[in-house]
Formats: structure tokens, C-alpha cells, sequence
């Protein structure tokens, strides 16, 4: 019985922790969000030197062969830095598609490249897991794809995408001739965008492996959110140390004390449900969908407290744009409505256990 | 990360299985079981190593080495057969180890085996009216004479007053030294001459607690547990104790199925409670929140099977699981509606009125063994390293 990180999982996440702080500091994650860049190119290449981009691709195809919660310490690490990466769709949702739903050739084809970042993978499967709004929804006929998607992952940039269509089918399509623009959201450490499809031709993927990527994304995003939460708080706790008022640290009156404690007693069991909810999606398949959808719901309401408290500890300053604390405040609120928000997501897990019609 | 047991504790668990399974119809009953029937259950636990399992033979226990997962396959086993757990109560949970720490040879010999045993039944005699959550500020007085301390004083929230034999108790011994270092832990009777317990009415129409008065009560120096003055620190090495049984997850767990049960098994209008959405997404966040709760449980445990100090994950316990538990029994008071406020005899009462006494009595614990403000305190100071509150 050991519910816990094994040393190679702690060391492995302090050097990517110690990569991120040298490659994607705050003055680089601001650069990124104030350009127009698709893909944080330094930032990616300096993860993808560590193996992150093979962190889920097997052993003969180049990668690591590391488990979801190896995958989802690295999504944790990424999110605390507000880091730049198209870790979601390169790194986790492409290289599990292709590992679930692709024959051996479309693997060989794709995945040493994944791997060794040659190329950049997103996702297009927001309509399939959260429904369509506006013009969102992809059709599928005869290995052609029509249609719109809306808030697509990691796709500006991409050379590749896993795009979900209307009726739970998955297909894999190069970008090139594609119309892919971009849609900016109050997170602009990430890039989102709108894809449209016109008789493209897309490799059919085997069904039945939706349900494991949107396992999967939710875990990523509840870690994500982890990630995020856990810096928001640490800088409050920081300042409320350093600032003074009336005399003393601001952290000595209760008012403030208390706030710190409470984002604290909130956000700790957080981290061993992101553990348990990754663990299970490898090693517990019965529990898996519905500990991940939990992981997301809850992270999702987790973070939203952390951003607004840890942002009133910081005072006036928490609400101005030279303290960067918004980065992380607007990263776990883009993150909470991805592919559907909490209300949604607890329907879903509901629905899992037989709990809704 | 591995959730598995392994070989040798699967063994274990199966020796315990057995055990239960062989005496299976032979529980002594859930209530009304005669003290006769639950002192021989406790002998029979004990000759087995399911009560006072790791402590030492010499004192009346099992004498095995601590084993934190062979505890955990214990009352996993036992709530899975539904047989009565070992005894518990203060005596046993937080007077034994005290004694094992710092008792005299004499006083762990005259008490820890008939406590074990269920025969001497223990109350804490701690909070008073003006020492609750400064606790330290306790005043009821012991005053030298001769051979004998006369105490005077009163205490509250003295939950098993009625029923005890002893009391283990935090009086002032020395009213001019600063305020921890003036307090003594006496041992004495319960019925000893000038103690009075009258039952403490709460808001839930019943008498969980006592108050407890003390006027000239004489107790004899030889019962003190550590030096005179040391007080505070004896008490201290048992607090912890009282905090770990508040806030159980496997206990949310549990009221969170039942509560599961009664919104599948209830109707409103002809349609299950279940399918009302906003009721159904309020027990889909509890059920998120148990979730992580139980998995901090197990980080919690880890920690502890390494020998490390579990920290954060360990201090906010009470804290969360208190809440967790009134937010369950909140949920099914509004599940149930006009029929969730209905108290005392009533022919369309569910589960006896379980959720109503809950819904109060668990306000009680959010409140009691550590206010959540004073938890809060702790996690902030002790956690997360923010200055002292001024004192």
C-alpha cells in the first residue's frame, strides 16, 4: 500500500519545475501573451528536450512510456508556471488516440515524431464531449470532414489534429489547407482556436476511445488547475508574510489568516484526488470515468475560490496586470468551462453511476 | 503508487475474516446489549488481537509490534460484517496512552488493563465554562492538604459523565505561575464525595454532554499523572488523539451512500428526489469532495506507514471531514423537505430522524474537539508557516 509519488515521479517533476522556472518565468509567459505567437517554440523545445512530448508514447515508438499520472505531475508542473505549451493535445491527447485507436502503421507513422516534438498535435473534440454552440459540429462521411469546430486545443501551430466528430467518431487530419483562427480567450498563456473543415480527408481512428481522451482531458485540465491553485496560493502566503500593515504582517490578523488556511484546507485533498482519479484511469478502469469527472468538477470550484481569495489577499495589487497574479486566475477560469463546465460535468458523472435519467 | 495490500496483509485479513465469520450470530446487539455481553466481546477481541491490539501484554494488551495497515484491515473487516468494533471511548483513546507515555509503573499497572477491558469506563474533565478553546486558562482549583488535593471547579462538555467510573482531570495547582505551566492531570472517582454530574441538554433535545461540579472534593497527590505543574503537557500528548477520530472519511463515505439510498428511494410529486437536478448536482459535489477526502485518507496513511509527519494533508481532517458530514446530513434534510424537519414519533419520520439529529449534532462537532476557527489557526500557523496570532 503506497499512495504516494515514487522518487523518479518527484525527481522527474522537479526538473521539469526546473526547467519551467528558467525557460517560461513570468516575463516570458507575458511576452507569449502579448504576441501572437502560435506555439511558445523555446518553451516547447526546452520540454520536449526532458521527454515530455513522449512522456505517453511506448518505448518502441521513441517515447517514455510513462502512465497518466506521470502525465498529469507534468500537467501540474505546467499549470503552476502558467507556462506556454501544447502539452494537452501534443503530449497527452494525440499520443493516446493514436496508442487506443490506430493500427500499428498510423502509430509508426506518428508517434516517433510526437515524440521526439518534430511535430505539434492538438485536438478538436469540444463539441463531441460538451456540446455544440454557434456553428460548432463536425460531420464525417466517407473519410471526409465538414463542418466547424469551436475551441479547438493546442491547434494553432499544429501539424496535426484529433478532431472528434458529431456522432463520437475520431479522425486524424493534417492542418495544412486548413482554415485555423484563432479565438482569444481571457487566457492568453494558451492558444485556442475556430477550425473549419471542407471535404478534408482524416484517417479514421477506431471508436469506442472518446470516452478514454475525455477521461483523460479532465484529468490534464483538474491538474492544470492544481498546478495553478497551488501557485495562487503560495504567492498569497508569500505576501501575506512580507506585506505589513498596522504595524505588523497581514498574515498575523485572522481576517487573512483565516483565508490563506481555508484556500489550504480546500486545495490539499485536491492534489490526492488528481492523484487517485490518475492512477485509477491506468490501474482502476471501473472508477476511472467517474474519479476523473469528479477531479475536473472539483478542481474547477476549487481554483475559482483560490483565484478570487488569493487575489484579495494580495490587495490592491492583485488586481493590477504588473503582478501577473491574473495569468494563473485566468488560466483556471478558461480551464473550468473546456469541454464542459462543473454543472455539466457532475452531470455527467451522475449519469456514469446510473444516478440520471 | 500502488493501492494494493500485498500477500501478507491479504493473509491477515483473511485470519480476520475467519474470525468474524465463525462468530457470526454471536454479536452482541448494535443497542440494548448487556454490559455483561459487551465486556465478554472486548476479552474475546483482545485474546485476538482486535482490541488493544498493540499494547503491551504486560498491561492486559495483545502485545503485537504497530502495524497501521493491519489496524485499517481491522475496521474494514469488522464495519464490512457489521460486528461491533472494539471498545473506544476516552479511557481507552486518549488515558491509555497517556499512561503508557508518562504514567508511573504503579498507575499503569492499577489502570490500563481493567480500561482495556471495558471494566473502569474514563471521562475527560477539560473544558470549563470559562476554558474552551483557551483551554489553558482553566481554573478549577486543587489546593494542597497533607496528603491530598481538595479541588473545587466545574466542568463542561463531559460527554460519558454519567457513565464513568474515573475521571482524568486538568485542575490549577499552582494559581501563580504563568497559565500553562500551573496546571496538574489528577486521576480520581467519579464517585468520590462532592462530585456532581448533571446532564448537559443540547439543541438537539438531548443530553450528549455533562456538566460535572466538583466542591471540596479530596483526591489523594499519589493520583497525579506527571509532575505537579507538568499539566499541560500531559494533556497535550493526547489531544492529537481526540482530532484523528473527528473527521473520518470512511465515515463520510458511508452517511454519503445512505444518503445516495434515500434520494434513489424517496419521491416527491411521483418522481424520485434523484432526478430533481439541483439536488442531484449538490450530492454529485459531495460526492467529489468524500472522494478527495478519502484519497487524502490514504496519503495520510502512507505518510504515516513511512514514519513521516503527514503535515497539511493530516492538519485540515477536522476541519473538512466535520464539514463535509454536516453539509451530507444539510442535503438530505432539503431532500426531504417539510418531511426532513419533522422530530420526535412520527409515522412518516425516515430513518428514525438520523438526518435531523445529524444536521445538529454535527454542528456540535464542527464546533467541538477544536473549533473550525481554532483549526484554522492551526493550519495557517503550523501549515503554512504565517505568524502567531498574539496571545
Amino acid at each position: 500500500m503506497d499512495f504516494g509519488l515514487s522518487p523518479d515521479q518527484r525527481a522527474m517533476q522537479a526538473s521539469i519545475a526546473g526547467v519551467l522556472e528558467r525557460v517560461a518565468p513570468l516575463e516570458r509567459v507575458r511576452a507569449f501573451a502579448e504576441s501572437g505567437e502560435p506555439v511558445a517554440d523555446d518553451v516547447w523545445r526546452a520540454l520536449t528536450d526532458m521527454g515530455v512530448s513522449g512522456i505517453l508514447v511506448d518505448e518502441a515508438n521513441g517515447g517514455l512510456g510513462l502512465g497518466l499520472l506521470d502525465a498529469a505531475l507534468m500537467a501540474e508542473t505546467i499549470g503552476a508556471h502558467a507556462a506556454p505549451s501544447p502539452f494537452l493535445g501534443a503530449a497527452v491527447l494525440a499520443p493516446l488516440a493514436l496508442r487506443i485507436g490506430s493500427s500499428p502503421g498510423q502509430q509508426a507513422a506518428w508517434l516517433p515524431k510526437l515524440a521526439a516534438g518534430e511535430i505539434i498535435a492538438g485536438a478538436a473534440l469540444n463539441e463531441a464531449l460538451a456540446g455544440g454552440r454557434d456553428s460548432g459540429g463536425v460531420r464525417a462521411e466517407g473519410g471526409r470532414l465538414d463542418g466547424e469546430t469551436l475551441f479547438a486545443l493546442d491547434a494553432t501551430g499544429a501539424d496535426i489534429l484529433i478532431v472528434a466528430d458529431q456522432a463520437g467518431g475520431l479522425h486524424l487530419a493534417e492542418t495544412s489547407g486548413l482554415e485555423i483562427t484563432p479565438l482569444a480567450t481571457i487566457d492568453a498563456t494558451r492558444r485556442f482556436a475556430k477550425v473549419r473543415f471542407e471535404r478534408t480527408s482524416a484517417e479514421a481512428l477506431a471508436g469506442g476511445c472518446l470516452e478514454r481522451l475525455r477521461n483523460a482531458a479532465y484529468i490534464m485540465l483538474a491538474a492544470d488547475m492544481l498546478g495553478a491553485s497551488q501557485t495562487m496560493l503560495d504567492k498569497a502566503v508569500a505576501y501575506a508574510k512580507e506585506r505589513q500593515q498596522f504595524g505588523r504582517p497581514i498574515g498575523a490578523f485572522q481576517a487573512v489568516k483565516h483565508m490563506c488556511a481555508e484556500m489550504a484546507a480546500e486545495l490539499e485533498p485536491c492534489r490526492a484526488l488528481v492523484w487517485y482519479a490518475a492512477h485509477a484511469f491506468d490501474a482502476a478502469p471501473a472508477e476511472a470515468a467517474v474519479c476523473a469527472a469528479h477531479a475536473k468538477a472539483h478542481l474547477s470550484e476549487v481554483s475559482r475560490f483560490i483565484a478570487r481569495t488569493a487575489t484579495e489577499v494580495h490587495g490592491g495589487m492583485g488586481f493590477t496586470d504588473l503582478l501577473g497574479l491574473h495569468f494563473w486566475f485566468k488560466r483556471v477560469g478558461v480551464d473550468r468551462q473546456l469541454l464542459g463546465g462543473p454543472e455539466q460535468v457532475r452531470d455527467h458523472a451522475a449519469r456514469l453511476q446510473g444516478l440520471a435519467a | 503508487m500502488d493501492l494494493a495490500y500485498g500477500p501478507r496483509y491479504e493473509a491477515f485479513r483473511e485470519e480476520v475474516r475467519a474470525f468474524l465469520a465463525a462468530h457470526k450470530g454471536r454479536f452482541p446487539p448494535d443497542t440494548g446489549a448487556t454490559r455483561e455481553q459487551t465486556l465478554a466481546w472486548q476479552a474475546l477481541l483482545i485474546d485476538h488481537g482486535y482490541a488493544a491490539r498493540t499494547l503491551p501484554r504486560a498491561y492486559g494488551g495483545f502485545g503485537a509490534e504497530p502495524d497501521i495497515l493491519e489496524s485499517r484491515i481491522i475496521a474494514e473487516e469488522f464495519t464490512a460484517a457489521r460486528a461491533p468494533r472494539a471498545m473506544s471511548g476516552q479511557g481507552i483513546a486518549m488515558l491509555v496512552p497517556t499512561l503508557l507515555e508518562l504514567g508511573t509503573e504503579a498507575q499503569k499497572q492499577q489502570w490500563i488493563a481493567p480500561t482495556l477491558r471495558g471494566e473502569v469506563v474514563w471521562c475527560q474533565g477539560y473544558s470549563e465554562p470559562g476554558a474552551g478553546s483557551d483551554l489553558a486558562s482553566l481554573s478549577t482549583s486543587a489546593v494542597e492538604d497533607g496528603e491530598d488535593f481538595i479541588i473545587n471547579g466545574q466542568k463542561i462538555w463531559t460527554s460519558t459523565a454519567a457513565q464513568a467510573d474515573m475521571i482524568f482531570c486538568l485542575v490549577r495547582t499552582e494559581p501563580d505561575a504563568p497559565k500553562h505551566a500551573g496546571i496538574s492531570y489528577l486521576l480520581f472517582s467519579m464517585k468520590t464525595p462532592g462530585v456532581e454530574v448533571r446532564p448537559l441538554k443540547t439543541m438537539t433535545g438531548r443530553a450528549e454532554f455533562n456538566e460535572v461540579f466538583f466542591t471540596d472534593v479530596r483526591v489523594p497527590k499519589t493520583q497525579m499523572v506527571g509532575a505537579r505543574g507538568e499539566g499541560w503537557r500531559v494533556a497535550n500528548a493526547t489531544l492529537g488523539h481526540e482530532r484523528g477520530m473527528l473527521g473520518d472519511p470512511n465515515a463520510a463515505e458511508a452517511r454519503l451512500a445512505e444518503l445516495i439510498d434515500l434520494m434513489r428511494g424517496e419521491r416527491l410529486a411521483g418522481a424520485a428526489l434523484i432526478d430533481q437536478p439541483v439536488l442531484r448536482d449538490r450530492l454529485m459535489r459531495l460526492q467529489a469532495r468524500v472522494l478527495a477526502m478519502k484519497s487524502n485518507g490514504l496519503r495520510v496513511l502512507t505518510s504515516q506507514i513511512a514514519g513521516e509527519s503527514p503535515g497539511l494533508p493530516a492538519l485540515i481532517v477536522k476541519l473538512q471531514g466535520c464539514e463535509i458530514n454536516h453539509q451530507i446530513a444539510a442535503l438530505a434534510i432539503d431532500a426531504l423537505g417539510e418531511l426532513g424537519v419533522l422530530y420526535g414519533g412520527s409515522p412518516h419520520l425516515r430513518a428514525h430522524g438520523a438526518w435531523q439529529w445529524r444536521y445538529m449534532f454535527d454542528l456540535g462537532l464542527i464546533i467541538g474537539g477544536g473549533t473550525a476557527q481554532i483549526q484554522k489557526n492551526i493550519i495557517a500557523e503550523r501549515g503554512l508557516g504565517l505568524p502567531r496570532e498574539a496571545r
